[in-house]
Order: structure tokens, then sequence, then C-alpha cells
């Protein structure tokens, strides 16, 4: 069959067939709708600051295996290949979740079918967006690795035209996959089930990328003396991961260029298999994109699941008030029924293998003796990391919360529910399984560390006593910068106030290391010299000092959220 | 039962409730009209506490709604323009959490929500995902909440939207019971023949202003037009009464 084009039927172009995309966001822009003055200069500030460092310590480790007699080149052209690698997993998890969204669920997609709008235009424009949307985070982070190594290496005026060449082909590859995958999974599934089916698919692979690329063991790169013998090494530097996967074309192709090796095959491939992907792609698209779309359109999920979970929370809450009860039974029933929201549950399974795994890969004990303040020192840092991963759990689970009433905050508003009420029952729910982490996590580590009494009982009441205002910050903060339009769980702590959030955290984080600092320095120098190992006056000042401060972070911020609420305007 | 005192609500510098006052007695059926952004959808969630009115002061059944909210929403119930419902819930929690929300349960409140799910035949999908209902199914499952708890006072934006004929009329019959029963109810609408001859009184709201109040003949009497439809009696009013060309828009 013929295209519109073909018939006659005048196309409009690409830039103008995207124009209500480009022309909202310079909208935003001008206007200023993300934010105030402040916020926008917070966020500049936060990332010139994640650059600088990310491009400082990318800088440090490519000049550092740029030095390596011999064979720096090829661990530098390793280490590429692995960022590229990790980089092309992560574009297509990326792509896979949001060719579902621009090419099955996005509002404009009525308008866009009943238009007489020919086939490859609207493949074209609806790729394009998808590889946008999934790709600009991946750029952000290539972008202070690939200076690092052009100014590392000399790549010249030339090396970001180079970097781009090889970046445009790497990031559409990926597009392509993800919207074929998703064309192919919306005809089988209704799009709503697929969504949960891409969710929990794409969860777990990204889980399974972090716990691969962990146990890669990329730092071994940095230790030669871990292998067998110095040709061993060699023959793993020499191999790529796979001669087939792009992000070996990509990396080989920017290593040319730096090294001056003139072989246009990386540069090849790259572009002729991005072309015939495309092509693929929009043959596939032809074929297959009304019959899915009108399944998209299908019903919904009408399954309940957990009706026994369900009957047994009833009868344990039996004597709780009823608009605090069925308050708590709501939230935990939206939250185990949304794929966006429980599947998150395996991130976080996935974290806790990878920090229990880097605990364990401390060459702690490996016969020699290991000095006690050595140990003191990682226990005590152990709390401080135990207390990152809690912010961030807390971000995901607790920060949200109040946004996740949005649409339906005129029920809310309209009864006679009592703002604290809401909030008590937000806590509660979120701070259960939180505590029982942050105490599970602490307690294994420093088992595994084999902490001290002292020092046990110090990161115990320290990770608790944090757990709990972190609680308190996340649910205040999270109502403070509220995001009640987004219907995805997983994108509310990326907004401006989860940065907020998480600035507060580890500020707070550091303020209590510096103050504790101080009686378990003590208490190391007692212990040292054969003392009694008890309190003085300034450890007993520190320990209360670091209470009120997790006092203040916890109540403060839910204060001022009760206020917000009770007269919050919907 | 509904009272405003010179009510004003301002979003910077837009005025968009410029100083209403109104009365709606209880077992009255008042009704609000006015041209897309006139103001009502404001002044009904000022009534219902979702907004707070800058200044001026609003009473529902005597309870202020500003100093004393808990008291006021008690008494009310409200039915927004747009049913958003929790998509992960079914039909029954949503209307068991609804009720929780102003104190009651058990076994009186299971009753009372398997005779409106059944009024509004919503009993086959009681234990469906509200996210597997229609647009109809929803608008009826909020009117059923509004219902449930056994308010004083219902607050209603645009009752009839996505509602079947038969909806609509058993609506219709509900609201005229309620209000017999001495029950309040202030409504908007677009749809000029359910506010002909189904309300007591009618207001108009025009660029914020309430600019006419009364029985419909009260109002013919207003605008000097015995015997005028309402519909352009409501044109003549909001002074909306404008021809076009319309030739030239259909080339």
């Amino acid at each position: 069959m013929p295209s519109l084009a073909d018939q006659g039927q005048p196309q409009p172009s690409l830039l103008a067939l995207s124009s209500p995309k480009w022309r909202s966001a310079l909208a935003r822009v001008r206007t200023g709708r993300n934010g105030s003055g402040s916020r926008s200069v917070l966020l500049g500030v936060a990332g010139f600051l994640f650059l600088a460092a990310a491009f400082g310590i990318s800088y440090r480790i490519v000049t550092y295996f740029k030095g390596v007699p011999e064979i720096g080149p090829l661990l530098a052209g390793k280490l590429l290949a692995m960022a590229f690698l990790a980089f092309g997993g992560i574009l297509l998890l990326s792509n896979l979740v949001a060719a579902l969204s621009t090419f099955f669920l996005a509002k404009d997609l009525d308008m866009l079918v009943a238009a007489p709008l020919d086939w490859g235009r609207f493949y074209l424009m609806k790729l394009g967006e998808t590889v946008i949307h999934s790709s600009w985070m991946v750029a952000l982070l290539a972008a202070p690795l690939l200076a690092a190594y052009g100014i590392a290496w000399g790549g010249g005026i030339f090396f970001p035209i180079i970097a781009a060449a090889a970046l445009i082909p790497f990031f559409v590859i990926p597009g392509v996959i993800g919207a074929a995958v998703t064309l192919l999974l919306v005809n089988i599934f209704p799009a709503r089930r697929a969504r949960d089916l891409l969710g929990l698919v794409t969860l777990l692979a990204a889980g399974g990328l972090v716990v691969f690329l962990r146990f890669l063991q990329p730092e071994q790169l940095a230790r030669p003396e871990g292998f067998e013998s110095l040709v061993d090494f060699i023959a793993v530097l020499r191999s790529p991961s796979h001669p087939l996967l792009p992000s070996e074309w990509a990396s080989a192709m920017l290593m040319n260029w730096l090294t001056r090796v003139g072989d246009p095959l990386p540069v090849v491939l790259l572009w002729t298999t991005a072309a015939a992907f495309v092509v693929l792609g929009a043959a596939l698209h032809r074929r297959l994109f009304m019959s899915g779309f009108a399944r998209a359109q299908e019903g919904a999920d009408s399954n309940i699941r957990g009706a026994r979970w369900d009957w047994v929370a009833r009868r344990v809450m039996r004597g709780v008030p009823p608009m605090r009860r069925e308050f708590i039974l709501k939230d935990l029933r939206v939250f185990f029924r949304d794929s966006t929201q429980w599947s998150q549950l395996i991130l976080l399974g996935v974290l806790v293998v990878v920090y229990l795994f880097n605990i364990k890969a401390l060459p702690l004990f490996t016969g020699e003796e290991v000095p006690v303040f050595l140990m003191t020192l990682i226990v005590f840092l152990n709390q401080g990391l135990a207390g990152f991963v809690i912010a961030a759990v807390a971000a995901r689970f607790i920060f949200p919360s109040i946004s996740l009433e949005g649409r339906q905050m005129w029920l809310l508003r309209s009864s006679p529910l009592d703002p604290r009420a809401m909030l008590r029952s937000k806590y509660v729910v979120g701070m259960l399984p939180l505590v029982i982490l942050a105490l599970g996590l602490t307690v294994t580590t420093n088992v595994m560390l084999r902490a001290s009494s002292f020092m046990m009982a110090v990161s115990v009441a320290t990770v608790l006593g944090y757990t709990l205002a972190v609680g308190g910050l996340a649910l205040g903060i999270g109502t403070l910068y509220p995001q009640y339009d987004t219907e995805n769980a997983a994108q509310i702590p990326t907004s401006f106030g989860g940065l907020v959030f998480m600035l507060l955290a580890i500020a707070l984080l550091g303020a209590i290391i510096v103050l504790e600092a101080l009686p378990v320095t003590d208490h190391l120098r007692a212990a040292r010299a054969g003392g009694p190992a008890g309190l003085g006056p300034q450890g007993i000042a520190a320990f209360t000092g670091v209470a009120l401060l997790m006092l203040v972070a916890g109540i403060v911020p839910v204060r001022m959220a009760a206020k917000r609420l009770a007269t919050l305007e919907v | 039962m509904i009272r405003l005192q010179g009510v004003v609500k301002r979003y910077g510098k837009f005025e968009a409730v410029k100083g209403i006052d109104l009365h709606v007695k209880r077992g009255e059926l008042f009704a609000f009209l006015g041209p897309n952004g006139a103001g009502k959808t404001t002044t009904m969630r000022m009534i219902a506490g979702i907004l707070a009115p800058t200044s001026g002061q609003i009473e529902v059944g005597g309870v202020d709604i500003v100093a004393n909210p808990m008291l006021a929403k008690a008494k009310l119930g409200f039915i927004p323009d747009r049913p958003f419902v929790y998509d992960k819930l079914t039909g029954a929690e949503f209307l068991r959490f609804t009720a929780a929300l102003y104190g009651q349960d058990g076994p009186e409140i299971e009753a009372r929500m398997d005779e409106l799910l059944t009024l509004f035949e919503l009993a086959p999908w009681k234990h469906e995902l509200t996210e597997s209902y229609s647009h109809g199914m929803r608008q009826k499952l909020i009117i059923s909440s509004a219902f449930v708890h056994r308010p004083d006072v219902i607050v209603v934006d645009e009752p009839m939207v996505g509602l079947d004929p038969k909806s609509a009329r058993l609506l219709k019959t509900l609201f005229r019971r309620f209000v017999d029963r001495g029950g309040t109810i202030l409504m908007s609408t677009h749809t000029l023949e359910i506010v002909e001859g189904f309300c007591d009184r009618i207001g108009i709201i025009r660029h914020g202003e309430l600019a006419a109040c009364g029985s419909l003949a009260e109002l013919r009497e207003q605008a000097s037009s015995d015997g005028a439809a309402l519909e352009e009696l409501f044109l003549r009013l909001t002074g909306e009464h404008v021809e076009h060309d319309l030739d030239a828009v259909l080339g």
C-alpha cells in the first residue's frame, strides 16, 4: 500500500510535528514553571558539582591508566568498553519503558492516530521522542567521562564531534529495540498489563545488571596481581566483552581516534547497524502498530491481589479507629497492587545484596591482623553508608507518599480528615519496613565486620534514630514539594523536592558523623590505654547534640507539612 | 444551611470570585449557572473546604468552614466535576474508605454500601478495581461516596456528565427526595433543562459575581422577559448573546 505522502496527502515536517513537545519545553524554561530563581540556582549548583566530581574522578582514573607502561591504552579501552556496556544496558531498559509511554499511552496519541499522518513520519517522530527521553541522562553521565578521555589523551577540538558521531547511533539502536519489543509485547498483552509486565521485567533486568556489573569486580583492573600471570591479564584486556555489541564498536571508535588508529570498521558497523535497525523497526511498526494500538485501548486490570493478606490485616487492626485503620489499609492495598510501587522492592533487594557483597569483599580478614583503630573506623563509616542507603530508600518509599494522593486530594480535603492523622498513617506505613531494613543491615554488617559491643550499640542507636528522623524528613519535604500530577511513583524522588530531601538527609548524616567522631575517638584512646571506656562529659554532650538534631530533623518538617496540608488548595 | 458572606477568591492579581453573598436554605435545591470560567467551580470548592476564601465567610450548617473545618466538613458530601478515584481500590473498598474518613464503619456502613451500589447498578462490579470502571461508573461511585455517610448538605459540580439517561433520571429523583427530607443541595450545571423545572432557585454567576438570583419566575422578572425559555434568559443575563457568522466559519 502506498504511503499517504505518496498519495499526495501533504505531510507536516518532523520539526512541525514535534513542535508541541519542544515548544512546551521552551515555554517551561521561559516561564520558569520548573521553579523559582533560587530553585534553578540550587539545581544548577548541584548539577555542576556532580558533573565536576564525575569529571575529576574519571580524569584521575584515565590518567592513571594512561600512565601504566605498555598496557595503558588497553586498560583505558577496556574501561571505556565497560562504561559503554553499562550505558547500553541502561539505555535498553529505559527505552523499553519510554517506548510504551510514547507509542501507546501518551495523551497525544488519539489526536495523532486520528490525523491523516503518514506512518513513517509518525514512527520517526515517536522514535525520536523515545530516544531523547531515554538517552539524555546517559548523555549527561557520559559527558564528563568522555571529556576526561578527550583531555587525557589529547583528542583535539574535533573529539566532541567524534564523540557525538559515536553516541548518536549508539543511542538510536536501543531506541529501535525498545520500540520493537514494546510493539510485540502490546500485541500480546493489553498495554496496561504490558506496562506492569515491562515494569517488572525492567526492574529485574536493572537489578540483574547492577549485580552483574558489581560481580565483574571492575576494581580488579587496577590490581593485576590478582591474576595468575601477566599474560592472563593482558588476554582479558585484549578480548572484547562481545565483538557484536554496539558498546564495543562505540568504545573502539573513540579509542581509535584517541590512539590515532585508522580503522573505519567500528564506524561503519555502528552507523549501518543503526540505519538498518531504523528501517527494520519502521517495517515492524507499519505491520503491527495499529493492531497494538487498538489492543492498548482495551481493558485495564480488574483483578485484585492479596485478598487473604487483606483479611489478616483487617483482623490485626480491629481495635484501631476506622479513619486511621482504613487509611493504613488503603495505603497498603494501593502499594501492593501498583506495580510501579511494589516492584521497587526488587531494587531495594539488589541494593542490599550489593551492599553486603561490598562489605564482604573488603580485604580485612585475609590472615593478617587488622588494627583495632582501622576496624573501628570502618564500622563507624559503615553506619554513614547504611544511613545513606536508608535515605535513598526513604526517598523511594516515603517521600512520594503524599504526592501519590494527588488526584484524590479532593476527597481527603473535602472530608473531615485531620491532616496530622494522614501524615501519621503515612509515617507508620513507611517507617515499619524502613526500621527493619535499617536495623537488619546495621547488625548484619557489624557482625560481618566483628564490631565491638560499644560500636555495635553506637551504630544501632544512631541508625535507628537517623531512620526515624529521615522518615519524618522525607514525609515533610515530600509534602512541601509535592508532585501531584505524576502517576508513576518511581519518578517522584527524581524531582526538585527529591534533590532537596537527599541534600538535607546527607547533611544530617554528615553532622551526626562529625558529632559522634569525638566520643568514638575518646573510646578508642581509652581502649588503647587500657583504661575504662566510659563516656566523658564531651561524649555525653555530643550524643545529646545528635539526639536533638535528629528530633529537630524528624519533627520540624512534619509540622510544616501538617500546616501546608491544612491550607492546601487543590 | 449554606451561607456565603462577601466571599472573595484571588489567585495573585486575578479575582476569580468577587464578593458573593448567598443563602441556600435547608430543604432547598439550588443551582449555579454561568459561562465557563465564571467562578462556579471555585465557589463550590470553597464551600467544600478544598479552597480557602481570600476574604469573606462561608458557613455550612451554621459552622464556619475556615474556623472549624472538621465539623463543617462532617455535614457535607462533595461530588467533583472530574471523577478521580483510587485506581487500585475496588468499588467497595473505596466506599468503605470514604465512610471511614467520616469516622463511620461496621455492619451499618456495609449495608449502606450495598444499598448505594445496588441503587446505581454497580453491585456486580463491587469487588473489581475502579481502574476497569467506565467514566459513568466512576461518576456513580463518587455520587455513592457522597451519600455513604448520610450528609446534611451535598455540593455537586456538574453531576450529569458521563451519566446515561437512566442514571441521570435516577439522580434527579434521588436529589429531589433528599431535599424533600430536609437535605440541602447546591449544584452547578450547564444542562439548562435540568435546572428548568427541577431546581428551587437559580444563581447566575458571571465574571465572579452573582449576576442574578431567584426562582425561574423571579429571574424572568429581573430580565424583563416574560415566558422566555431559560436558555434565552441565561444568555441575556450573562450577556453572552452574541451572533456569530457561522457561514464564514463553516466555509
